[in-house]
Formats: structure tokens, sequence, C-alpha cells
């Protein structure tokens, strides 16, 4: 009884370029061959071209005196300094205008995303006109809407709109008064920290009674009273070491207080208008996410409504709603570079504008900025793929 | 014996639980905070929107030819309306502007059968459509051949140049965001590597630092003396850009074909390029249609950041627009009619790619 099949022949191996191990090989060199080969005639092409025009190459210039001014710097600058500076005061311009938008667009995104599942009909109905306006509306032409047609016809200086003699509003900017810290603030500043330590470690203790005992505790209102309290007391032991600045007119502008010019307003206004419609998108298509069953347990269980939202449904739906949202942030992020269409010096308008037509350093100056918002993007998606991971273990 | 053995007709509702009362009560007045909710919101409501239509449409001038017929206190059309050729064309000289219409009016004629359910050559007319087309369209456009006079592409501008460059935009990433996104899910691991630095990269700029690249650095890295057309520059930074976008679109549609097709496909020895082409890519593409339209969506908003490296798009039009001298002070008409304009044209898509979401929704997606 022969158990052994047939052996015969052993089969017939293909033949070489029929192996998908030679194919693969052979497909990823010639890749790699193409696009060093790409990669190098477009290098030759640069130097050769860049030699014809005698730009210089480098990053030399980041050395060389800049020579012109900025309308807004939050570190010291002027035509003094160097291209270097200039950079460094387009990137703060730039985090600065994406984190106000954040904040705010956040806010009005929560707002309206909730407004929109809302039981009020006409509050529903605002928040859906609100959305389906505003997302269907380019960012670029919202942006020149607030600042070509509502910021700039505002009135001169001299007929400001005024809010009680404090903040002025006209077409050179928004003027709010502005705090000086006299000796003795420090203590302010540092029973601050203090309140907010004590609060992280009442929230574990808090959250560990809860998890061994069922007793619930405020953490809400009692975080609230040592954040704002402490530091209240310490002001006034420490005799009020704060003061106003107010602005007043001087002349043909304002001087003193703080001022928001109309670019940073503009721009303010419409990114995080329009990010907020996204924002609210998102928001409410979390909540949806969230199983009504998951609220009819929690009621059938005899917990009360806003627990719930706080202690079931929020918790899941930001599973869904996170994502989306870093995802927005990064968006408005790399939205806020439009503000070189309406004069805001942000990294693109001063560094991949004026830096750039002043040195003519295109291959450099336009490698820099697009290595700003690329780290920031590949910074943020890496804490995206940490923070579904963590999600991820925790689902059951 | 019982005395009822007919059960009692339903009571009608109580009046304050049906009809308008009790929508009423239902949905605006249902608590004593909601009632208070409702009554400020009725009224923020009624002060911003009776100026509003007071200014846009009882007090607007409607008609006449120079800014003397705007007298009425309200907005004011006639400058939309005296412009409204240029907003359309740009710069294209008027007595080609048929040319145009038809290549738009051949393009809608094309689309509808797309939308019969009952035409059954989708599959062909489409190829018509993404491979064919453009060419007719660039013939119509440019002109030059056929007896058509050329039109230098910096006269074409508009509404006509924003959907040029969406849908050149859209047609030419569509391929090589399928090639991308194929790369991407190689098991080939400098394929798949060179596939995701490409697709990180371009999502990780934003559109406007391409545009920049597009017009300054590119001229520098081809050879001297090649002659790069402003518009053409800013379609392959566009393109580059939009591919990228495409190919996490239909990525998104391969992830979501079950592994059964992959491994039926092997199993009946067809090779990788059969597996795709006639087993995934079909499925996945079908899939992933709501997600093109939305990408469409996005670049078309997008395309009016050409107008900062100095293209005439819609916006464009309209900003130069404001810096005539017989027209001053009248951006807010113009932006919300640009507004408008953008806004019907992604209102509509956006509606059209909810409702192919809920007809395509066959079962594939877990």
């Amino acid at each position: 009884m022969a158990t052994e099949q047939p052996s015969g022949s052993a089969p017939a191996k293909a033949a070489l370029w029929r192996r998908p191990v030679f194919r693969s090989t052979v497909f990823q060199v010639l890749l790699v061959l193409g696009v060093l080969g790409t990669g190098y005639y477009l290098f030759t092409n640069t130097l050769h071209n860049l030699e014809q025009r005698g730009i210089s190459t480098g990053f030399d210039f980041l050395s060389v005196e800049a020579g012109f001014g900025i309308v807004q710097t939050l570190i010291p600058y002027d035509e003094t300094y160097t291209f270097g500076r200039t950079f460094l005061v387009g990137l703060i311009n730039t985090l600065l205008v994406s984190g106000l938008g954040i904040a705010l667009a956040t806010v009005i995104g929560f707002g309206m995303g909730v407004a929109r599942l809302s039981s009020n009909w006409l509050v529903a109905r605002v928040a859906t006109v609100y959305i389906e306006t505003f997302r269907n509306i380019p960012l670029l032409l919202q942006i020149m809407f607030w600042y070509f047609a509502v910021l700039q016809p505002l009135p001169r200086p001299k007929q400001s709109l005024e809010l009680g003699g404090t903040v002025f509003l006209n077409n050179r900017g928004l003027y709010l008064p502005s705090p000086v810290f006299e000796p003795g603030f420090q203590w302010v500043a540092m029973a601050f920290v203090v309140a907010v330590i004590a609060v992280i470690f009442m929230a574990r203790w808090a959250h560990r009674r809860r998890e061994q005992t069922g007793q619930q505790f405020h953490t809400v209102y009692y975080s609230l009273g040592i954040l704002l309290g402490l530091p209240l007391l310490v002001f006034l032991v420490a005799g009020s070491p704060l003061a106003w600045d107010y602005p007043a007119l001087k002349g043909f502008n304002f001087r003193g207080g703080m001022t928001v010019i109309p670019e940073l307003a503009a721009l303010l206004l419409a990114l995080s208008i329009y990010t907020g419609a996204f924002i609210a998108e998102a928001v409410r298509s979390g909540i949806l996410a969230v199983s009504h069953g998951q609220t009819e347990a929690a009621f059938a269980l005899g917990i009360r409504p806003s627990v719930t939202l706080r202690l079931v449904i929020i918790p899941q739906a930001m599973r869904v709603i996170i994502p989306q949202l870093t995802s927005q942030y990064l968006n408005l992020t790399k939205n806020s570079s439009l503000a070189t269409a309406v004069g805001y010096p942000d990294l693109v308008a001063v560094f991949a504008g004026t830096t750039l037509n002043q040195t003519g350093q295109a291959v450099e100056v336009i490698a820099m900025t697009m290595g700003v918002y690329l780290t920031i993007s590949l910074t943020i998606s890496m804490f995206m793929n940490w923070y579904n991971n963590k999600k991820q273990l925790v689902e059951r | 014996m019982s005395l009822h053995k007919e059960p009692h007709p339903d009571l009608p509702p109580p009046m304050t639980s049906v009809g308008v009362i009790g929508w009423l009560r239902k949905n605006l007045f249902s608590s004593a905070p909601n009632t208070v909710l409702t009554l400020i919101v009725a009224y923020l409501i009624y002060i911003s929107a009776v100026p509003l239509v007071q200014w846009a449409l009882i007090d607007a001038d409607w008609v006449g030819d120079s800014r003397d017929a705007c007298t009425g206190g309200g907005a004011c059309w006639v400058f939309v309306s005296v412009r409204f050729d240029q907003f359309m064309y740009g710069f294209y000289p008027e007595s080609e502007y048929w040319r145009v219409n038809l290549a738009f009016g051949l393009l809608v004629a094309l689309m509808v059968p797309l939308f019969l359910e009952r035409f059954q050559r989708k599959g062909w007319l489409s190829a018509f459509i993404l491979f064919i087309y453009p060419f007719i369209a660039y013939t119509l456009f440019y002109g030059g051949s056929l007896g058509l006079k050329e039109v230098e592409t910096s006269l074409w501008g508009g509404l006509m140049l924003t959907l040029v460059l969406s849908g050149v935009g859209i047609v030419a990433s569509l391929p090589i965001g399928i090639v991308l996104a194929l790369g991407r899910r190689s098991s080939m691991p400098i394929v798949k590597a060179a596939s995701v630095v490409f697709i990180e990269f371009w999502r990780g700029v934003p559109l406007i630092t391409v545009l920049f690249m597009a017009s300054v650095m590119l001229p520098l890295f081809l050879p001297e003396g090649t002659h790069f057309d402003k518009l053409l520059r800013a379609m392959i930074g566009i393109v580059l850009f939009q591919s990228a976008y495409m190919a996490e679109v239909v990525r998104g549609g391969l992830q979501a074909i079950p592994k059964g097709q992959y491994e039926a496909a092997n199993a009946l020895g067809l090779s990788y390029w059969k597996t795709m082409g006639l087993i995934i890519l079909p499925q996945a593409l079908k899939l992933v249609i709501p997600g093109i339209v939305n990408t469409f969506i996005a670049l078309f908003k997008d395309t009016t950041l050409v107008l900062i490296i100095g293209l005439f798009d819609l916006l464009a039009m309209i900003q130069t627009a404001f810096t005539d001298p017989k027209w001053l002070g009248f951006s807010i008409e113009g932006y919300v009619f640009a507004a408008l304009v953008f806004w019907v044209f992604c209102f509509g898509m956006s509606r059209y790619s909810q409702s192919l979401e809920r007809k395509l929704h066959t079962g594939h997606a877990r």
C-alpha cells in the first residue's frame, strides 16, 4: 500500500521574473533610482539657476540685518534686527493667532454643536443655519469680508466707538486696558501655582475615594474655590499689587493699553467662526455616536440627567470627538497662513513673503516655512496616534 | 351580565398636546428655561434678520448701469449686475464667451445621464468625462486650433477659472491618489515608505506655501529657459497637494473592503493588478464617492487662495472691482455675492454627497 503520493518531479520553478520577491526587489530598486535621479536632476538645475541669477545659497542670510518693520511683535524687534529674528517674530505671531483661534473655535464649536441637538426647535435651527452657512463659504472670503468690509470702514481714532472710556474700537484696532504688575505680584502668581497643585491632589483623592466608597465629591466647586480664592487672598494681603494702563487719545492715535490690530481681529474672527462650524459638526457626530441605550440605561439606574451627561455621554463622545477636534486644530493652524491676504504678520507673510522678496533665497525660506508647519503637523499626528492607542486599550 | 360590552371610544387627545399648540409646547416652551431661551433667541433673530432683509431686499436697488441708480439706501446690486460678466469670465474676450458656455454646457449635458437610474453605461461615460472631455475643454478654452482664436491663460478668470482649477485639481489628483493609496498599503517597504512620506509631507503644509513654492521655486527646479505658465504652475501645486488628500480618501475605501475579497481574489489566482482593478478598486471607489465629493468641496473653496499668487479667480475679480474709482464702497455687496455663489455650489454638493452616502450604504461599511 503506497501511502506516499507519487512525488514525481518537483513542480517547475517559476521563471525568475515571475517570482514575487524578485519582482518587488526590482520594482523598489527602480523606484529608488527614479527618486534619486529626479532629485539629482532638480538639484543640479536649481544650483545652476541660482548661480545664473546670482542668488547666494546657505543660511547666512539669517544673520543679516532685516531693515523692515513689523506691525505686531511680541518680542523686541525693530529694523536693525536680523532675518533670523523676523523668522522668530513671524512664528510667534502664527502661534498667537492659532492659539487664540483654537480657544475661540472650541468654545463656539462646542456651544453650537450642543445647540444643534437641543430640544428647543428654534435654538437647533439657528445652530444649523450657522453651521451650514459658514462651513460652505471659503475661509479667505470670510477673512477678507471681516477685514475689508467690516473693520476698515470703522470710524477714525477721533470718532472711536467706546465702552465706558476704557475700551475703544476704531479702524486702527481695538484698544484695551493692559495690566501693570507691581512688585509683590509674584506672590499672587505663586499662590496660583500652589492652588493648581492643590487642585490636582484633591482631584486624585476624590477620584480614589469615589472608586473605593462610591461617595461623590463636588470637585468642580471646590477646585474653582481654591483656584480663585487662594490667589485672591494673597492679592489682598499683598496690597493689590496690580494697576491698569488705560489707552488714551494722544494726537492722532491711541497710546497706552493693549492694542488688537484689525488684521489680527479679522483673522481671528474668520478662523474661529469657520473652524467653529466644523468643530460643531464633530461634536454633534460624537454625541450622536453614543447609543441612546446608554442614556436610557443611566436613567433606569436613577442617575440624574446632568450627571448622565457628565459621566456617561461625554466620556464616550470624546472618543469620537477628539480625533476630529485635533485635525480641526491642525487645519486652523495651517489656515492661519492666510493671514498674508490681509497683512497680518504671521510666518508666511513676514518670512515667506517679505524676507523672501528681500533676500531672493526662495529655496531656504520656503523650506524653513514648510519645515515649521510640518513639525507642528507631525507632532499633532503623533499625539493623535498615542491618544488613539490609549483609547483602544480602554475599549472593551 | 355586563352592561358595558362595547369599549368606550378613545377620547381625543387634549388640545394642548396635538396640532400647532402641541408642537409649540413640545419644541419651544417645554419648560421655564426653555421658554426664556426661545424668547431670547427669537428677539436676537428679530433684531438681526429684519435689518438684513431690509438692506438686502426691500431697500435694495436692482436695475441701472451706474452708481447713481443706487438711491434706496440698501444694498446696491447694480454693482454686481454691471460687473457680472467679469465675475463669471474674468478678462476672457467677450466675443468668445460662447466657448466657455459651450464647454460647461457640454459638461452638464454629459453629467446628466450619470444621475439617471436607468442609464446603463455609466462607466464608459465617466471614463469619457475623465479622460476625453478635458482635452475638448482645453481646446475650447485655449483655442489656437480648429480656427478658434487663441486666448492666453492670463485672460482666464472669474468663476470660470475657479471651476477650471478645481476641475483639473480633482481629475488629475484622482489617479495619482489611487496609486499613492495602493502604495501606502503595499507590502513593499520602500514603496510604502515613499508613499507615506509623500502623503504626509503634502498634508502637513498649508496650501498657500505650496502655491508659493509652485510659483517661486518651480522655475528654479527646471532647466534654464523653460517657460512656465503661471496658471500651470498653480495647477501643479494644487494637484500635488490634492493628490495627497485624495490618497487618504481612497485608502479609507480600500480599508473598508473586507479581507475576504482580497483572499478570494488571491485564491482565484488573480495577479495583483487584476485583483485591484477587477475586484477591490471598483468596490472601494464606489464607497469613497462621497469622500471624493467632500474633497472636491474643500478644493473648490481652497482655489480662492490663488489670488495670493496673482491669478484672477472669482474672489480676486471681485476684489479687483472694489478698486474701480467709479464703484468705491460696495465691498459688502461684492463679498455677499461671492459668498452666495460659493455657498450654492458647496451646499449643493454637500447635500448630494450626503444623499449618496445614504444610497451607497450597502452593508460594506463596518
